[in-house]
């Protein structure tokens, strides 16, 4: 129903202006003490208008947290778990929706599951396969006493180890696996009529030329809301990162950001800690300006 | 070109049986309709023939190769779906083309080809086109060049004319066969509609809950149904069906208020039987008229070229199609009169015909 009377309209208007101040003022306030100088930012109350030292703060937030190759790590890795999400998962869905095999279900329920198991309840076993990728395989041939056996025959002792700390893969490979992901697939998959597979089976395309020719690029918009969404997760990633990287070359943006917070005792750079939280939330604010228009259409119902 | 043989198949889905063993045989070159109502299995039918759908039991050739466990790509159809299948995010030129691509055709080839069949079509000036931006009938014919550019052996339509309006219908029914006369591909097709399946057909076959009921030329069909079945379904208005026992001299209709006097030649007495007659095989003759039988007018329904007169004989709803100028009042009497040779007799147990007259005797009639 949609009624049009001046006063309504003025309500609406009204409520919507309240929600943009109420989503925005915290980034004004950002931005603005970025702006000012050690004085008026720890000013009580702070002065509202914006001071003159804007692109000093920023310089110094830059060279000080070496924000260049953190940024360029940051992007690195959300990029590379963006896209391997919106691959592994488009791979899982398809899998699960065109394909009729014993224990279907059983995966279908094991994906859901994870859905409970966010990376920071498991984060301690995480690790622990991560430091020693082939760890689980070791125990496997202790259990066995396959690795005793190799030792007696071959005098080898056998001690797999293949650790990804301080690594982009051990950064990225953890957090691909997406049930999110995959159900939002699914849910996309099920809307595909089940004529265009038979068109496509008639047109003698197999399963995977059917994936690549005909649902991937149908679900362009779904893969562009994926991408972004979890692009931004991962930027914001915190914990995971902080607790594999303990090498300056593969630290963050965003857990690098409390180098510049000050200290207990130290100068309170305030300002210097605003200025880099503006650029490391830029990049993410890009991607979504870039994206906007398919991450919409993505997430609404399908396109007609 | 291939003839299509089937023999004693079957489908089953979990544990209901939705074909009960079918035998057909197509020959090189033909059309065939199949006509039944939904869910008579025509359609499921039409997709084993096509590969889409597995084959429960018995066997599909095709060539004379059974191929009831070859892919859908493997067997040489080629299949038009009802809502058409169009891959929305390809043009009309890369719809048209695409098995072409998934087998390896060069572009070049590819080009000329899907120029070829789109001079055909009358599709050459939307090959840039999305589907989206086609109207009904425009993308039908994508849907029919898409099938076409394969050359494929058989031809499977699965009812793809239900979504086009009357007019177009009828339009890409004729084009349709136009197509069918200049490809001579072996053609199946399968619809609800009667008046396309009389149309189109070289040879129809009826199908009721499974199973087949009769496979004739559509005149055949239409003048000699083999069974109750195909008589009520084929042709519009149906057939007019009245129940009738056989007696010593004929056959008593309507509960013994009328009488049929014709030879019971091969039928026992007391045996139940239903007499049919097509409402177009119906005369009418002024009341009175000696051998009319008198009937009560309920409704007309105007048609145009004629009209469809629904009477009360004794009760029993009988229709009556006539292009005769007359207008009998709702509520009136008039008489109607028909000759032997059009009545149809079905055994009223098991459906089926029951030829008992050979040779037409003329203008015996009901006796009121």
């Amino acid at each position: 129903m949609v009624e049009r009377t001046p006063i309504l309209n003025f309500f609406t208007h009204l409520i919507l202006f309240a929600g943009f101040i109420f989503c925005v003022a915290p980034f004004v306030i950002v931005a603005i003490a970025a702006s000012h100088n050690l004085k008026d930012v720890n000013d009580v109350p702070m002065s509202l208008l914006p001071g003159s030292d804007f692109w000093v703060n920023i310089k110094t937030a830059w060279t000080t947290a070496d924000l260049g190759p953190k940024l360029l790590n940051s992007f690195i890795m959300a990029f590379g778990v963006a896209a391997g999400k919106v691959i592994v998962s488009a791979l899982t869905a398809f899998s699960i929706v065109y394909f009729r095999y014993p224990g279907r279900m059983l995966i279908f329920w094991l994906i859901f599951i994870t859905l409970m198991l966010p990376l920071e309840v498991r984060i301690v076993p995480t690790y622990a396969v991560v430091a020693n990728v082939l760890e689980p395989y070791q125990a496997i041939l202790d259990l066995t006493g396959l690795s005793w056996l190799i030792e007696k025959v071959s005098g080898v002792q056998v001690q797999l180890s293949l650790g990804l700390l301080n690594s982009y893969s051990g950064l990225i490979l953890p957090l691909v696996a997406t049930a999110t992901g995959t159900f939002l697939y699914r849910q996309f998959f099920l809307t595909v009529p089940d004529e265009l597979t038979e068109a496509a089976r008639m047109d003698g395309a197999g399963a995977l030329r059917f994936f690549v020719d005909i649902l991937l690029p149908l679900s362009r918009n779904n893969m562009a809301a994926l991408g972004t969404i979890m692009f931004l997760w991962a930027w914001n990633q915190y914990l995971w990162p902080l607790l594999i990287t303990t090498d300056q070359s593969h630290a963050m943006a965003v857990t690098e950001l409390k180098q510049l917070i000050p200290n207990v005792g130290g100068a309170p750079e305030w300002h210097i800690a605003m200025a880099g939280t503006l650029i490391v939330m830029l990049p993410p604010l890009i991607v979504v300006v870039l994206m906007q228009r398919w991450f919409v259409r993505g997430l609404i119902a399908t396109e007609k | 070109m291939a003839s299509i043989t089937i023999r004693g198949v079957k489908k089953n889905y979990a544990k209901t049986q939705v074909v009960h063993g079918v035998d057909l045989d197509f020959a090189s070159g033909e059309f065939v309709v199949i006509l039944g109502p939904s869910g008579c299995g025509k359609s499921t039918l039409l997709r084993m023939i096509a590969g889409l759908e597995e084959i429960s039991d018995g066997t599909i050739a095709i060539d004379g190769t059974v191929v009831n466990k070859l892919e859908p790509r493997e067997r040489g159809c080629a299949m038009v779906f009802q809502n058409y299948a169009l891959y929305p995010h390809m043009s009309v030129a890369q719809n048209i083309g695409y098995s072409l691509k998934v087998a390896g055709v060069p572009i070049a080839e590819r080009t000329q080809r899907i120029q070829a069949v789109a001079r055909v079509l009358e599709l050459e000036h939307l090959l840039d086109r999305k589907p989206m931006a086609l109207s009904g009938g425009q993308r039908q014919r994508v849907a029919m060049g898409r099938a076409m550019i394969r050359e494929p052996k058989v031809f499977l339509f699965d009812e793809p004319l239900s979504n086009l309006d009357a007019k177009l219908r009828v339009q890409m029914r004729s084009e349709i066969r136009k197509l069918h006369r200049r490809l001579n591909a072996t053609s199946v097709f399968v619809t609800h509609d009667q008046v396309e399946a009389m149309t189109l057909a070289d040879r129809l076959v009826v199908m009721n809950g499974g199973r087949v009921e009769q496979v004739g030329t559509p005149a055949e069909v239409y003048s000699r149904p083999a069974s109750r079945f195909v008589a009520t379904f084929v042709g519009a208005p149906a057939m007019n069906m009245l129940e009738g026992e056989v007696t010593l001299d004929g056959i008593s209709l309507l509960g013994g208020s009328r009488k049929l006097n014709v030879s019971r030649s091969g039928l026992a007495v007391g045996a139940k039987v239903e007499v049919g007659i097509r409402p177009e095989a119906v005369r009418m003759a002024a009341p009175g008229t000696p051998g009319a039988v008198a009937a009560t007018v309920d409704l007309i329904e105007e048609l145009g070229a004629g009209r469809v007169i629904y009477v009360d004989l004794d009760g029993a709803p009988f229709s009556v199609v006539t292009s005769e100028t007359v207008h009998p009042e709702p509520g009136s009497t008039i008489g109607l009169q028909f000759a032997e040779s059009d009545l149809h007799f079905f055994s009223s147990e098991t459906g089926g015909r029951l030829d008992v007259f050979k040779a037409s005797v003329p203008e015996r009639t009901l006796q009121g």
